[in-house]
């Protein structure tokens, strides 16, 4: 006879689904100010315990308080605000083409715009990000203009992406986004790349690599650990955790276990774990990452803690798999919310002046899409050409791909 | 010219590439200061510095993806995966990524990738050191894929691939790497210092990408062949005493269809030989593109002579590489039809 039990396979299951209430219990939120900023040539093994709290700056009361608070400034806020409302008007414009069946497709950053409009603050010109699906902020916070995104959106004859390319997946060297993949993770080893390509040519560039909680799973996360740690290559690998991968918890991630910042402990690259709905918050993180890297001091890996407000994208309805009222309930509040209620406080902003500002973006991005449209759209109007099919698979268009071309009489 | 084995041909033309370009990069398992195992990096980082000629982590999704990051940036990096056997790793990084990476940013992004691997039976490697698997590269949109037969080709051939502002898969059979073999595994080697293949200029030069050589003239049946079998296709022309025109295709894709239709068209008959397992396999394209462009010449069916559908074996090395004898009895097969 055994005296072992028979064994139980543990199968994680989030602390509420459909019909539950929301419950955040699980999320430990310090006190805004009470995480201490090392110097940016700490050890990593010196702030470990950074992994394991949350950097944050806003206090409940709007205030900003702590170290990290060193770089709050109002025309940066001015700035963010306007970023934000932009990304969030976007969003919803583009989920409004995409029902109206002007696009096949779309994907929100609802309650996650803080992350990339504040960390494409902390970027210079020249650094190179390696985005996923969602930080089209860091496009938005640097004016590439929405008509060409759009366009892209609606994969019409001037969609820059020549109608190849599932909507969304923009690109722009100029802008320092990397071109996006469908394939979850594989830009995060390239961002490693990319910045080892500086350091090799004695550059001071730095790369941006980003993924979602549930692609840290992929094998090209550890890849990526591994290289930047190995090399100490000028990057900053950014981990958004907002709680879900489509319809799979964080903890299906490896989430419930410890931290995802926590992971770069044990290749010992020094890990922050930021508020992400905090705007302050994720641009002192961002900025110290960035010195670092730029010095020279190697990489840093950040989980920004936040929440997919809406569903994973056009595709799916989170009413099947999670609680309703979550985003409400969410206890890091709405990033927009926040930094508006620190410029109302400070009196340089009022909730007129705020509706005002809604308003004029939303025609601003009307505007856009209207002539976005006026170029056509996924099932009507102008369309990239057919031959473009056929271009650019190689430099210079192979045999065989000319006879397909004539086959198809293009 | 000098006299350089494969081995030396791979490094030379590396070693010259590094000379003339900057980008150049050259990364992998064992590829630094050890110089690969086998030797084809030997000297480099010396000469270079561990900047540009580095060990990488054993990680081959991480080799292929650091180096497409690399490859954006600017650079021309040159990646070693130690055997092809182990390329299954970065198979998503190859096909979802660099190959893809000019089609989907519209040409914002470029792959200029060489990534080198070691491939090939007949020196007892077993299942993991043996594999051919240049189908699963030529069956992707986007990359080219490459392999030489001898130091001449392999040097020119490799110094056009780094050059290339497109992704290249460098198969090296390396059972080449010493000297030719034509699958006499009881004759002794003979080393490249004895064949003509192995007087290999010192300066640099290219061999263009897509460009077949017709290694032996000849009228019965056209053998379209790369690799080792270049050389069992020959030898099995002299011991049948068939008068076969031998194919080095050099260049998978993209396929040098022009000389390949010139040679049916002549002898109306065609024998495809590879060491890769049969089904799906690179054969299957060519026996295709030889029956839709030669149909009205053919007088035999296209024959294949491949490796089975097996894995690749170890005691049974001689009964699953594709010998002169089994490659002699289809050139039969093809002449009686
Ligand atoms: C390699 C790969 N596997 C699966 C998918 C399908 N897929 C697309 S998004 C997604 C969830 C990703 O979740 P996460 O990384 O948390 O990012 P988020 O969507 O929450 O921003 C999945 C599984 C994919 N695109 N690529």
């Amino acid at each position: 006879m055994s005296d072992f039990g028979p064994l139980k396979l543990h199968v994680p299951e989030p602390v509420g689904r459909p019909g539950d209430e929301p419950d955040f219990s699980y999320i430990d939120i310090p006190e805004a100010g009470s995480v201490r900023m090392p110097a940016v040539d700490a050890d990593a093994k010196d702030m470990r315990d950074l992994a394991y709290t949350m950097i944050r700056v806003l206090d409940d009361n709007g205030e900003p308080v702590g170290d990290w608070a060193k770089y709050v400034d109002d025309e940066m806020a001015m700035k963010g605000l306007r970023d934000m409302l932009k990304v969030r008007a976007f969003d919803a414009r583009m989920f409004m083409s995409q029902r109206q069946g002007k696009t096949s497709f779309y994907i929100q950053c609802t309650g996650e715009e803080a992350i990339a409009c504040a960390h494409q603050m902390a970027l210079e010109k020249g650094d190179m990000n390696f985005p996923t699906y969602r930080q089209q902020g860091l496009l938005i916070s640097q004016d590439f203009p929405m008509v060409d995104m759009m366009c892209q959106i609606f994969s019409n004859e001037k969609d820059m992406l020549k109608g190849r390319q599932l909507p969304i997946m923009y690109t722009s060297k100029e802008y320092g986004f990397f071109s996006i993949s469908g394939n979850l993770g594989t830009q995060y080893i390239q961002a490693v790349g990319w910045a080892m390509a500086s350091a090799i040519k004695g550059d001071t560039k730095i790369a941006s690599g980003w993924i979602g909680d549930g692609s840290t799973a992929e094998s090209d996360f550890h890849a990526s650990l591994v290289f930047a740690s190995v090399y100490k290559a000028p990057v900053i690998l950014n981990v958004v955790n907002n709680q879900w991968a489509i319809s799979s918890f964080q903890g299906i991630a490896g989430g419930q276990q410890s931290t995802f910042a926590s992971r770069g402990h044990g290749f010992g690259i020094p890990s922050l774990r930021v508020d992400g709905n905090d705007y302050f918050a994720v641009y002192a993180a961002s900025r110290w990452a960035a010195e670092r890297a730029r010095r020279n001091l190697g990489p840093t890996l950040i989980e920004w803690v936040t929440y997919r407000a809406g569903g994973h994208s056009t595709s799916d309805d989170p009413s099947k798999y999670r609680p309703k009222g979550e985003a409400e309930a969410w206890p890091l509040g709405d990033p927009v919310e926040r930094l508006k209620g620190y410029l109302v406080k400070k009196g340089l902003w009022s909730d007129e002046r705020h509706e005002q500002m809604v308003a004029e973006i939303e025609q601003e991005v009307l505007d856009a899409a209207k002539e976005a449209e006026s170029h056509g759209t996924l099932h009507s109007g102008p369309k990239p050409s057919t031959r473009d099919m056929f271009e650019g698979v190689f430099k210079e268009m192979p045999r065989h791909l000319r006879e397909q071309r004539q086959k198809l009489g293009v | 010219m000098a006299r350089m084995n494969m081995i030396e041909a791979i490094r030379n033309a590396i070693d010259l590439s590094m000379g003339q370009d900057d980008n150049v990069v050259v990364f992998g398992e064992d590829v630094g200061f050890f110089g690969g195992v086998f030797r084809c990096t030997e000297g480099l980082q010396a000469k270079y510095g561990k900047n540009r000629v580095f060990d990488a982590p054993i990680n081959e999704s991480g080799i292929i993806g650091a180096a497409i990051g690399m490859g954006a940036y600017g650079l021309r990096p040159v990646a070693e995966i130690q055997f092809a056997d182990y390329v299954y790793p970065a198979i998503d990084q190859i096909t979802s990524e660099a190959a893809r990476l000019r089609y989907r940013s519209n040409g914002d992004f470029t792959s200029p990738l060489t990534i080198r691997m070691p491939c090939g039976g007949g020196i007892f490697g077993g299942q993991t050191h043996s594999q051919s698997p240049e189908s699963l590269f030529t069956h992707v949109c986007g990359i080219k894929t490459v392999m030489p037969s001898n130091p001449y080709d392999a040097k020119g051939l490799l110094m056009a691939a780094i050059e290339d502002d497109d992704p290249v898969i460098f198969f090296e059979p390396k059972r080449l790497y010493n000297g030719p073999f034509d699958g006499h595994h009881d004759r002794p080697v003979v080393p490249w210092s004895k064949h003509p293949l192995g007087e290999v200029p010192e300066e640099a030069y290219k061999i263009e990408l897509g460009k077949a050589a017709i290694r032996r003239e000849g009228n019965d049946v056209t053998i379209l062949a790369y690799g080792t079998m270049v050389f069992v296709a020959e030898a099995a022309a002299e011991e049948t005493g068939i008068d076969a025109e031998v194919i080095d295709l050099r260049t998978l894709l993209p396929l040098d269809v022009d000389t390949i239709v010139e040679s049916v068209k002549k002898t109306g008959r065609c024998v495809v030989v590879h060491e890769a397992t049969r089904t799906s396999g690179f054969g299957a394209e060519l026996a295709a593109e030889v029956q839709e462009r030669c149909f009205h010449y053919l007088e035999a069916p296209v024959e294949r002579v491949t490796g089975w559908d097996t894995p690749y074996p170890h005691a049974q090395e001689w009964e699953y590489f594709p010998g002169p004898a089994r490659l002699g009895e289809a050139l039969e097969r093809a002449m009686e039809a």
